[in-house]
């Protein structure tokens, strides 16, 4: 069967000024915040692997904008944007790409690994597929303690392939978990196109399998990701069932900053052709020819994120590195 | 004091946690209606109930992140492995995920889980099923493992196990279900992670081990006390952490030492306890540390090659004979 991607453009957009700056400013927070972290890489400041989500930053604006506080969230190494949005200080986030102390994890994690449970954020998982099992498990808690939260957990589709993305559909279909299964769907796993590496290259189609409600998502436009996720958190929360989004991005930049151009398993024409579709411009143009927003909103919003990144990226540069009694805390909890 | 068998005490140390601690659940293939595959778990569903009794599909990667899903967020979770040979199919979410959240989340998100089942040589269950699983586990910062020898043991380490909030691999063995032995009666009754045992006292010579090695050093012990040699028998219960006070202040005092383990030997658990005896009483040793552990084979099937793979009572006599130099070898 066939599925039209679910496309929002109703006249003024269906939104008030609040939510519009809020989408935006979220959006242009995780653009500015990536763009930060590449300079700062560059200059060595941020080691190992850093991935960015340049380009997919309507996913993780769309898909928050419909969560409670005490939702849950869980994702991949390419989660800078997830984590920021979910509600962690921009500080300690860039703290933590530093190796810094003040980071959320004291410098332990780093990139591919943050965590903030303040947030219900419950990580960058570095092991693709491994978190999916656990996100699971956070819903089995969910229902366990009779709770109506949901978790979103964000995957790529280079996850699809795992067999642990099957298992945990599996077992969370079968036991009716409260999880909204988001795959935010790139079109590269690394350098593997999604034609050579699924013989169903329709993912949402998976969740039929499973029995699960699901569709596919145009994830450049910010307002169906809100829609789509809104949809499904709404009936998860009220059915106890889980759902799958195939969410449509494209990754500006290379897979990690080691493939900075990201050229050789794809063309440049493909990379600029979908840079034209550039989801905080498309969001940012309708907003203004709708008169949702003023040029003001915008420029205000790019000052204050400005602002914001660069006070993040101080903060981090001036945040000591993790004393070496570091190294041996936090390998067990202490029982009290 | 009652006597009951190492099967009814791990499954009395569940029935009491399930009780005390309602975030307490267990889950696993076949924990439930069919009562568990080697009946650890006989009687939890009808006491408990499928909401904390819960049984899976085999997903053994998928059920294991469940649990540490459900553990990050507060839950303490019992994973049953029906053998822990299982447990290499869900070596990643053990080894990345359980072992390493706490420290990668500085501290925010501890794993209270434990992965539990039989594990080790049972009887003719061939190459894939026979396997000393511990040696995956011990090596990896972050997790606990224990190696239950006795029904006492196993209530009141399984208890600490389950109330520790920090993964704990939990393994058992096949050949120990049926055996019987004391256990206290007291359901406060703990026995703390990383503390070793003396089993047996003696001046001349300390076996380490553990499991069923541990009995069949006991075997030898008895057999050798008619030779006048004077065995001490020390079982490390836990082996991360692992009690090395013990077992250098026993080696101190006898001056000898042979580590007894049923795995294959390359990188075992006996060259670890060979190095730290080295490296803490060197001074205090009359003879090089030995090690008896199984042959570097799988295991096969066939009865006799199963023995030949597997330590025997004779080969750790004989060890104990070679380092107190009592069998003529020096």
């Amino acid at each position: 069967m066939a599925k039209t991607m679910t496309q929002k453009a109703a006249p003024g957009l269906g939104l008030d000024a609040d939510l519009a700056r809020k989408l935006l400013r979220d959006m242009v927070l995780i653009r500015r915040f990536e763009e930060k972290a590449a300079e700062a890489y560059a200059l060595g400041k941020i080691g190992g692997f850093l991935h960015l989500s340049i380009g997919e930053e309507a996913v993780a604006a769309g898909a928050t904008s419909v969560l409670r506080r005490d939702d849950y969230a869980i994702s991949t190494y390419r989660e800078h944007g997830h984590c920021l949005i979910k509600g962690s200080d921009p500080r300690r986030v860039m703290a933590e790409l530093f190796g810094r102390v003040d980071g959320l994890s004291r410098g332990k994690g780093g990139s591919m690994h943050l965590f903030d449970k303040e947030h219900n954020f419950l990580g960058g998982h570095a092991i693709v597929g491994a978190h999916l099992p656990i996100a699971a498990g956070v819903g089995f808690a969910i229902k366990y303690r009779g709770g109506d939260q949901v978790i979103v957990c964000y995957f790529g589709d280079g996850a699809v392939p795992e067999g642990e993305f099957h298992e945990a559909l599996n077992l969370a279909a079968l036991w009716k978990l409260p999880v909204i299964w988001l795959c935010e769907n790139n079109r590269y796993a690394m350098g593997t196109s999604l034609e050579r590496a699924l013989a169903q290259t329709e993912i949402w189609k998976f969740g039929e399998t499973y029995g699960i409600p699901s569709e596919p998502v145009d994830g450049m436009d910010v307002l169906a990701v809100r829609d789509a996720v809104g949809r499904a958190v709404e009936r998860t929360r009220r059915d106890k069932t889980p759902a799958l989004l195939e969410v449509r991005t494209y990754r500006f930049r290379g897979h990690s900053m080691r493939d900075p151009a990201g050229a050789v398993y794809r063309t440049k024409e493909e990379v600029e052709r979908e840079k034209l579709r550039d989801p905080i411009v498309l969001f940012r143009d309708r907003a203004l020819k709708a008169g949702v927003l003023s040029d003001d909103d915008v420029k205000k919003i790019e000052k204050d994120v400005n602002d914001l990144v660069d006070e993040a990226v101080a903060f981090a540069d001036a945040s000591p590195e993790p004393p070496a009694s570091e190294l041996f805390t936090d390998i067990f909890k202490e029982s009290a | 004091m009652a006597v009951m068998t190492y099967r009814e005490a791990l499954n009395l140390a569940l029935r009491e946690e399930l009780k005390r601690d309602p975030d307490v659940f267990v889950i696993g293939e076949e924990v439930g209606l069919y009562e568990g595959a080697y009946k650890v778990t006989q009687g939890l569903l009808k006491e408990f109930g499928p909401k904390r009794i819960v049984d899976t599909p085999i997903a053994e990667s998928g059920f294991t992140g469940v649990g540490i899903g459900a553990a990050m967020v507060g839950l303490r979770p019992v994973v049953e492995m029906m053998t822990f040979n299982f447990a290499l199919l869900a070596l990643d979410q053990i080894v990345n995920s359980a072992a390493k959240l706490n420290y990668m989340s500085g501290g925010q998100y501890n794993v209270p889980i434990v992965i539990r089942g039989p594990g080790g040589p049972a009887h003719q269950l061939a190459a894939q099923h026979s396997q000393s699983m511990e040696v995956y586990f011990y090596h990896v910062p972050g997790l606990k493992v224990v190696r239950p020898s006795t029904p006492m043991d196993a209530k009141g380490l399984l208890k600490s196990a389950i109330r520790d909030d920090n993964p704990v691999i939990f393994i058992e063995s096949e050949t120990l279900y049926n055996v019987k032995g004391e256990v206290p009666d007291d359901p406060d009754f703990t026995i703390p992670l990383g503390q070793a045992i003396v089993r047996r006292e003696g001046t001349d010579v300390t076996v380490i081990a553990y499991m069923g090695m541990m009995y069949r050093a006991m075997e030898a012990a008895e057999e050798l006390a008619k030779d006048g040699i004077s065995v001490e028998i020390v079982d490390p219960r836990t082996l991360q952490p692992l009690d090395t006070q013990t077992i250098i202040e026993s080696v101190r005092k006898t001056h000898r030492a042979v580590v007894v383990e049923a795995g294959a030997g390359f990188a075992g658990m006996g060259s670890e306890i060979a190095t730290e005896i080295t490296e803490e009483a060197f001074d205090d040793l009359d003879a090089p540390v030995l090690r008896v552990t199984g042959a570097q084979a799988p295991m096969p099937y066939a009865r006799n090659l199963e023995r030949l793979k597997t330590p025997t009572k004779e080969k750790i006599a004989d060890a104990i004979r070679k380092v107190c130099y009592a069998n003529g070898s020096r």
